[in-house]
């Protein structure tokens, strides 16, 4: 477990770390989903760096909180979250999607330690993460459960039986932050399945609802901390984020959802992200696409 | 006039049972736990018992996220419900990362009755068995219910068991080893097999008994658990017996039938023929009506092993 708190710029640094990763780990492996990886990677590195309370060398700590990566094709940002945690080397990341390799193409709970939930059928993360919720109830633990999910990903079903579920049973445990970055494989959200009003729809589902700069991280901070002091009901968390963040090129890019950089892009990715200093503690040298 | 005992009951007594021994145990209902009988436990253990309302989806990924935690789900619903329109929860949030749920679903088969096609189960066995991971029971009356409901508590991974609606006749009077992949020999025979479960059993049985009085000698296997399926028993009764006949309460695709016949082709192929719902849905009517109608008597095991036996 982390002794030090982060501070602001120093979890700034920490996403720009995760972003490197990102796309340095989808050109690498010639696909993968980078642009809803991006957008979700200061909110990835605020929880695991700074809110958070888990252990790398403990990954089946019974009193840890929990991240449920609900859009589970974001699995890019998670693999790179866990890595600089410390739960794995991160010359792993270099072999996303590989045959033999634990960073499986969707994650995999078994495979690799630190992922809670095996996700990329969109839909069912809320779901474990309410089962998740109900079992530190009953035994008396105070973990949270954050779970990440997608916009486009309201579009299923399950999600609102699951938001149902959770205000039923008072699950003031549960935090879902929705990574709003208002693009899905077909186009805006907004053309391909209207969402909005969303705040209004969580909050007539009996949640607490916030919103915030999803790359702000001192609101997305602030966020967090309210979110845990809401008693008797689960709140959410809507990010105003942008698809593929960190990447002027890749910014609200709608090919990013599901294509991987190519080794021009790859370059020109990480040398926008990269800072000299942060190069230096990395050390992870990505080979770029076959 | 044979006596009939609910299977469902023996469920929610079973279920109590267990809840008192072990706190880990844990039940998930969709709106149905008065026909499901997990009321039983609801009323004893009320802060481990989770309604779930009409939304089947997310009470299998509720349970999933239970499980991943140490606790022993027991999600109950009708079996079309538990197994139709949740097969991507059960795949992907408890088969595929290999979660300690237990699935209990009443109201299998046609036997349903009077609700007619939309609340009659005759895919689930299939759905299930091609789940990796997944064990698939049919349990045949109240004494192996009991008995299957405990090898489940004890089994670690995803586990199906299939209960029916209507009351059945008793074919286990005391209880016994129930070993989840053994299948029982209820009757010896030389002449040709029964392979069954659940409700066929008792219809497999009597179809022996019939088949004895014209000479012909029937073993009857219950199968109870179809995956994994006691491969061994299935071809000892190639072997031995060298004509096989199945008879479930589910569609002819994907069920006993086509799992057992596996298996006989792969090892030892022998005259085959399946007592089976043949691709259709059923219809409103009382369940004796739509058992008979749909070709799932006793007497259609008699002649298909009459007709199995001829080619040998």
């Amino acid at each position: 477990m982390t002794e030090e708190t982060l501070s602001v710029s120093e979890l700034q640094g920490k996403a720009r770390c995760l972003r490197c990763h990102i796309i340095g780990m989808t050109a690498t492996a010639g696909s993968g989903h980078p642009g809803g990886s991006l957008s979700a990677a200061d909110i990835v590195a605020a929880l695991y760096f700074r809110v958070m309370r888990h252990d790398p060398h403990n990954p089946q700590w019974q009193d840890r909180d929990r991240f449920v990566l609900s859009k589970g094709h974001a699995a890019p940002v998670l693999y790179a979250a866990l890595a600089e945690s410390g739960y794995f080397p991160r010359e792993l990341l270099c072999s996303l999607r590989c045959c033999d390799s634990p960073l499986q193409g969707h994650p995999e709970m078994h495979l690799l330690p630190g992922v809670e939930a095996s996700t990329g059928s969109l839909g069912q993360g809320l779901s474990i993460a309410n089962g998740m919720a109900l079992a530190g109830r009953l035994d008396g633990r105070d973990y949270r459960v954050y779970v990440l999910l997608g916009d486009g990903e309201l579009d299923e079903g399950q999600v609102w039986e699951a938001a149902m579920a959770a205000a039923h049973y008072d699950l003031d445990h549960v935090t879902a932050i929705l990574d709003r970055n208002r693009q899905q494989i077909d186009g805006w959200t907004e053309d391909v399945m209207s969402l909005e009003p969303l705040a209004d729809k969580w909050r007539a589902f009996g949640w607490y609802v916030l919103e915030t700069n999803g790359h702000n991280m001192e609101a997305i901070l602030e966020a967090l901390a309210t979110s845990r002091r809401v008693k008797g009901q689960p709140s959410i968390i809507i990010a105003h984020t942008t698809k593929g963040k960190g990447a002027s090129f890749m910014d609200d890019n709608l090919r990013f959802h599901g294509n991987a950089p190519d080794r021009e892009e790859m370059a020109r990715g990480l040398g926008e992200v990269r800072t000299e200093e942060r190069c230096k503690v990395c050390g992870v040298e990505y080979p770029g696409p076959c | 006039m044979t006596e009939l005992v609910s299977i469902r009951d023996a469920y929610g007594r079973t279920l109590l049972e267990l809840g008192r021994e072990n706190e880990n145990i844990v039940v998930l209902d969709a709106d149905l736990s008065s026909s499901t009988k997990t009321t039983l436990f609801a009323a004893e253990f009320p802060e481990r018992h989770f309604q779930m309302g009409i939304a089947e989806a997310n009470m299998i990924g509720t349970a999933a996220g239970l499980a991943s935690c140490g606790k022993i789900p027991f999600a109950s619903t009708f079996a079309v419900f538990a197994t139709c329109r949740t097969f991507d929860q059960l795949r992907m949030s408890v088969a595929y990362p290999n979660l300690n749920v237990k699935v209990v679903a009443t109201h299998g088969g046609i036997s349903v009755g009077e609700d007619g096609a939309s609340h009659h189960a005759i895919e689930d066995i299939a759905l299930t068995c091609a789940l990796p991971n997944f064990t698939v029971i049919v349990v045949a009356d109240a004494t192996e219910t009991e008995q299957a409901i405990r090898a489940a508590a004890e089994h670690r991974g995803p586990t199906y068991v299939r209960l029916t609606r209507p009351s059945v006749p008793i074919i286990y009077r005391e209880s016994y080893d129930f070993v989840i992949g053994k299948a029982i020999r209820l009757r010896e025979g030389k002449d040709a097999t029964i392979v069954a479960n659940g409700l066929m059993l008792s219809r497999a049985l009597e179809a022996a008994r019939l088949l004895a009085t014209e000479g012909i000698s029937t073993r009857v296997l219950d199968m109870h658990t179809v995956k994994p399926l006691d491969g061994q028993a299935v071809q000892e009764a190639a072997a031995e017996t060298g004509a096989i006949v199945t008879a479930e309460e589910h569609l002819l695709h994907g069920g006993l039938g086509s799992v057992v016949a596996q298996t006989v082709v792969e090892h030892r192929a022998v005259p085959m023929r399946f007592v089976a719902i043949r691709d259709q849905y059923a219809r409103s009517g009382k369940p004796e009506e739509l058992l008979e109608l749909y070709g799932l008597t006793s007497q259609a095991i008699a002649t298909a092993v009459r007709q199995v036996v001829s080619e040998k």
